[in-house]
């Protein structure tokens, strides 16, 4: 039976063995040593109709609880800000999601210019010189800015993490920089923030850089300036992650004194996916120009004098530097980077300040609603944005347990992160007074 | 008096008032093409005959400028920083780094003008 | 295809609006809670959503894309993305999961990660699958460094040198800088061949692996695979596999009965997923029994009927990337897969290898082929026979007007003025006689009236680019576009 995603009417195959002067398809394949053949077809489940596949996603999708099915404050990194549907209208059209990385740049203006564009938006949210194309994700976004630091300091052999990044992103840290004989120090928190005179500690004339989250993971807001002096001081990088909602409202890290920004553009119009596909984005001050990883698009003109844009700066890349480049990253998360500047455009200064507005409101809202209830503590004492930290006086999975029989997904349990009984809770402008009443009513009613 | 030296890698080394001064030769710029950017070295960094002095970019590719003298970096030639196509304008004028020379029994091994122009015919 | 260049940022006037939200219903909280300095200004656009639309279109219109045209980009393996796969991967119930929900609210999920997972190993004739890298290169890293952990597991921490062929794509030697690798670059013969006397010079107890593509790049199966592989092994080193050609070999051959330990995906290529422009991707990863310790965390297993996130495995290389990979991609994966099934696959790369063959022979006769054999999913020409001035750049430009996006160019650099020509299974013969007829003409003009290749593309949005000026000048964004003051762009 010929396959609908293969062309070949009656015959053609003949044919063009007859053209290319062979009597079978094996012959085709006569390089392939006779013993590496597989004997017999693959052992995977047999092909599904359109309407059997359908049908077998659906029965997939129904053993899932969507979030959409429950009212849900879990964050963590990843958040259920409102989706503009104008998103996937764009996104849906062919000429983005089925084009290829713009390698040749006549035909491929679109792209080129999108990703232009998402340069632009990046730079005025962070007060960043430069942006690139997008990474894979926050977190390999986090790993290579240290790689980066490590390339810009000669006989640096260690880096500052701060305990406030998102766990995974400490994780991915290790990962990448293990391999590189490269030592990580663990900056520890102090009443919910980095505490800089431990990093003081820590810091020797080989350290390359130091990377801190703000918001931090527990949601506490860090002190980004007195950061960036300590960086400048001590001769090394300091990169900030941050959350790119929140800086609707806060000074641009780029005005700070902060070498390098980083961050999971999730929050920027892309779902949840369960975790990906996502964009990392990365920006940085001019002088790190030549060392940043991944792809960039610049303006140009043509033989006639039209402005165009084209991918520049590639001497830096994998493809042309090999072994001497300092990423081996070869692709950039265009849909998704195309996603997030749909979405800042579609929000515009005002709708973006809006959006960070309302969480914040919210956010303060549920957490003073919650301390009323009387069944949690305090944990930290610094300011916060849209995500807390609160300990329960109660057990913690009980809690947990007892909101999703009220539909609610109440926030991520800390007590796999070596903080037991404390939970963390995002609220973003999606969430209603009459869900976070609800939520405060369930506590009321579980912890009476 | 200056006296010129040439390197297989098309580099030249011009020794003046016991001072390396080191480019590209012309050959090198016509064979890259426009050239974009140049990564200069750091001043003060010690260089072994052979090692990696810098980088020469063109649109398309990225090539090791190799330094033909073993010495210190005194002074990099800052110009270029923002201009490297006065490289592709005159190679042989538009120096990259000035190196002490550590060693000048290393200049016998390179080649003169004469040789090297040989040397690039036969290319 | 049109010009349009028009920058959202020029489109923008103050009080134009492109959300809605519903209105506050809490009291309204003051940013100065956040006691931290507060941005002044925030200069994003304002524009009507009707405008931020046909931007979008006006700006997609200046776009080559699969569904419009034939891509024959060797080693991108640029077939149709089937449309079931994007219906699939918007099911609602299957995609707004967070990740951190607990795993009795995700089974569905983890069942068709899980499924994936068995399915990539059968194809691959590997033991066990992670599906976290995000990239074809997120792949060869997660590679490189379980096999720089096998080693420094058994003690053996002077094995610093990878090998591979100077074929290889620029991401093999930049991923094992990336691990700490020395790399050692060998010969191919002209086939692309390894060059074994070679290769025999190089092993010693300082070799960790070797990364080999196979086809290689040049579309030929290196037919001496086992004798490298048992050299290798030998050696006390492992074999990695890339798998950018695995479009030529689905069904008819495994990485693993080659001998390879370690190989990755590109579910991009190979699974039908879009490129996007440039990405999202996947580039899951593969391995032997002997690696399987050092997989990233967390792995998805099955537990009687149960699926489970696992972490605890001592021996893991750790994260690659938050989560759990590139979900979204992973999902059309698997619904390309279950659409295919086991003789789709196979008919695939049947179809992919007859389909390069053929436009191979109506090529031939204009183009020089280093070696005139039977190829597998991709061949590489080196430039015209008869050029006269014309490089491959010229006619890759002059395909422009024709209609076609251009093959790989100048890759890989062991051929001179290469080619490289990947027609994949999802062209009819009519496009690859279109094509060819294309790519034959220009070699006649090339002959007759070559100024018009060298002034080539003339029919596209924008001609030829001044990527020089690009390169110089570096203007990266629009602010900085409208600093530039030596000349209007």
């Amino acid at each position: 039976m010929v396959h609908r995603y293969i062309p070949k009417g009656d015959g053609e195959k003949e044919k063009m063995l007859e053209t290319i002067g062979v009597e079978s398809i094996d012959d085709l394949f006569v390089d392939i040593p006779k013993d590496l053949r597989l004997k017999e077809p693959l052992k995977i489940p047999p092909a599904l109709s359109e309407l059997e596949l359908l049908r077998r996603a659906q029965e997939l999708g129904e053993k899932n609880t969507p979030i959409t099915s429950r009212v849900s404050f879990l964050g963590a990194g990843v958040y259920d800000h409102f989706v503009p549907l104008i998103i996937d209208h764009i996104i849906s059209r062919s000429e983005f999601y089925t084009s290829y990385t713009p390698y040749q740049p006549e035909i491929a203006q679109g792209t080129l210019q999108a990703i232009f564009e998402y340069q632009t938006l990046i730079c005025r949210l962070t007060g960043m010189d430069i942006s690139n194309a997008s990474m894979y994700e926050g977190a390999s976004a986090a790993a290579e800015a240290l790689l980066m630091a490590l390339a810009e300091k000669r006989k640096s052999d260690n880096v500052l993490v701060s305990a406030g990044m998102h766990p995974q992103t400490i994780q991915v840290i290790k990962t990448y920089l293990h391999y590189r004989g490269v030592e990580i120090r663990e900056v520890p928190l102090k009443d919910g923030k980095t505490d800089l005179e431990a990093a003081k500690e820590l810091t020797d004339a080989n350290t390359a850089g130091m990377i801190v989250q703000n918001p931090n993971f527990f949601g506490e807001m860090e002190e980004v300036v007195p950061f960036a002096d300590f960086c400048k001081e001590n001769k090394m990088l300091s990169i900030l992650s941050v959350d790119p909602i929140s800086l609707a409202l806060l000074e641009p890290p780029g005005n700070q004194g902060i070498d390098l920004v980083i961050g999971d553009g999730q929050s920027l119009g892309n779902g949840l996916n369960f975790g990906g596909p996502y964009l990392g984005f990365l920006a940085v001050k001019k002088k790190h120009m030549r060392k940043m990883p991944g792809r960039l698009v610049g303006v140009s003109r043509d033989s006639e004098g039209k402005r165009a844009f084209v991918l520049t700066l590639q001497a830096r890349e994998q493809h042309i530097r090999r072994y001497k480049a300092t990423s081996n990253i070869c692709t950039n998360m265009s849909l998704n980077a195309l996603i997030a500047s749909i979405y800042l455009n579609a929000l515009g200064t005002d709708g973006l300040r809006e959006v960070a507005t309302q969480s914040l409101s919210k956010a303060h809202y549920l957490y003073k609603g919650l301390l009323e209830t009387g069944a949690f503590e305090e944990v930290f004492s610094s300011p916060f944005f849209k995500e807390f930290t609160l300990k329960y006086k109660g057990d913690v999975k009980e809690l947990l347990a007892k909101l999703r029989d009220c539909n609610i997904v109440g926030g991520l349990d800390l007590t796999e992160y070596g903080r037991e009984g404390e939970i963390l809770v995002a609220v973003t402008e999606k969430r209603t007074k009459e869900e976070m009443d609800r939520y405060i009513a369930c506590v009321r009613e579980v912890s009476a | 008096m200056s006296k010129i030296y040439f390197t297989k890698d098309h580099e030249w080394v011009k020794v003046e008032d016991g001072k390396g001064y080191i480019g590209l030769t012309d050959y090198a710029q016509d064979q890259l093409g426009d050239i974009v950017y140049i990564e200069l070295p750091d001043v003060g960094s010690e260089l072994e005959a052979g090692d990696t002095l810098g980088v020469v970019e063109s649109v398309k590719s990225a090539s090791d400028i190799f330094s033909p003298i073993s010495g210190e970096v005194l002074a990099v030639n800052e110009e270029l920083e923002d201009a490297p196509e006065l490289i592709n304008a005159d190679a042989m004028e538009n120096w990259i780094a000035q190196l002490s020379i550590k060693d000048e029994a290393e200049l016998e091994n390179l080649m003169d003008e004469g040789e090297y122009n040989d040397f690039i015919g036969e290319e | 295809m049109k010009y349009y260049s028009t920058l959202i940022f020029e489109i923008s006037r103050e009080g134009k609006r492109a959300f809605s939200l519903p209105a506050l219903d809490v009291p309204a909280v003051d940013a100065e809670v956040l006691k931290s300095p507060l941005r002044a200004e925030l200069d994003f656009p304002a524009v009507a959503e009707n405008e931020l639309m046909r931007h979008y279109v006006n700006m997609s219109q200046a776009n080559y894309h699969i569904d419009g045209g034939f891509y024959p980009l060797g080693s991108c393996t640029m077939k149709y993305n089937p449309k079931i796969n994007e219906d699939v991967a918007r099911m609602p119930n299957l995609t707004q999961v967070h990740p951190l929900q607990p795993v009795e609210t995700v089974q569905g999920t983890l069942e068709v990660l899980y499924e994936l997972q068995q399915d990539l190993c059968e194809v691959a004739g590997m033991d066990a699958m992670t599906l976290q890298p995000a990239a074809g290169a997120h792949g060869e890293l997660a590679g490189l460094m379980m096999i720089k952990s096998y080693h420094e597991k058994n003690g053996d921490h002077q094995r610093v040198k990878i090998i591979a062929p100077d074929s290889a794509h620029g991401t093999n030697p930049a991923t094992a800088a990336m691990v700490g690798f020395d790399l050692v670059e060998i010969k191919s013969d002209e086939q692309g061949n390894v060059d074994l006397e070679e290769l025999k010079s190089h092993l010693d107890d300082k070799v960790a692996g070797l990364m080999l593509t196979n086809p290689s790049t040049l579309g030929l199966f290196e037919r001496q695979v086992r004798e490298i592989a048992d050299l290798i092994h030998e050696a006390g080193g492992l074999l990695y596999y890339d798998g950018a050609n695995m479009n030529a070999i689905m069904g008819k051959a495994r990485p693993g009965d080659m001998g390879f330990d370690v190989m990755h995906f590109n579910i991009h290529k190979t699974f039908s997923t879009p490129h996007g422009g440039g990405g999202p991707g996947a580039g899951p990863v593969g391995v032997k029994k002997i690696l399987e310790p050092f997989l990233p965390v967390p792995r998805i297993m099955k537990e009687g009927d149960k699926f489970v996130l696992k972490s605890d495995y001592p021996d893991s290389i750790g994260k690659l990337r938050s989560f759990y990979g590139n979900y979204g991609v992973l999902l059309r994966a698997f619904a390309y897969i279950r659409t295919m099934g086991p003789d789709g696959l196979h008919e695939v790369s049947e179809n992919a290898v007859l389909n390069a063959n053929y436009l191979m022979s109506l090529l031939k006769e204009e183009y020089n082929l280093p070696k005139d054999q039977v190829c597998m999913h991709e061949f590489v020409l080196a430039g015209l026979k008869d050029p006269g001035e014309i490089t491959t750049l010229d006619v890759a430009k002059r395909l422009l007007d024709y209609g076609f996006h251009p093959p790989t160019v100048y890759f890989p650099l062991i051929i001179p003025q290469a080619l490289m020509i990947e027609p994949t299974e999802t062209e009819s013969k009519q496009t690859l006689d279109e094509f060819a007829d294309a790519m034959n003409s220009i070699a006649k003009e090339a002959r007759e009236t070559p100024e018009v290749l060298k002034s080539a593309p003339s029919k596209t949005p924008v001609g030829r680019i001044d990527e020089v000026f690009a390169a110089r000048a570096v203007i990266l964004n629009y602010d900085d576009m409208l600093a530039y003051k030596e000349e209007k762009l």
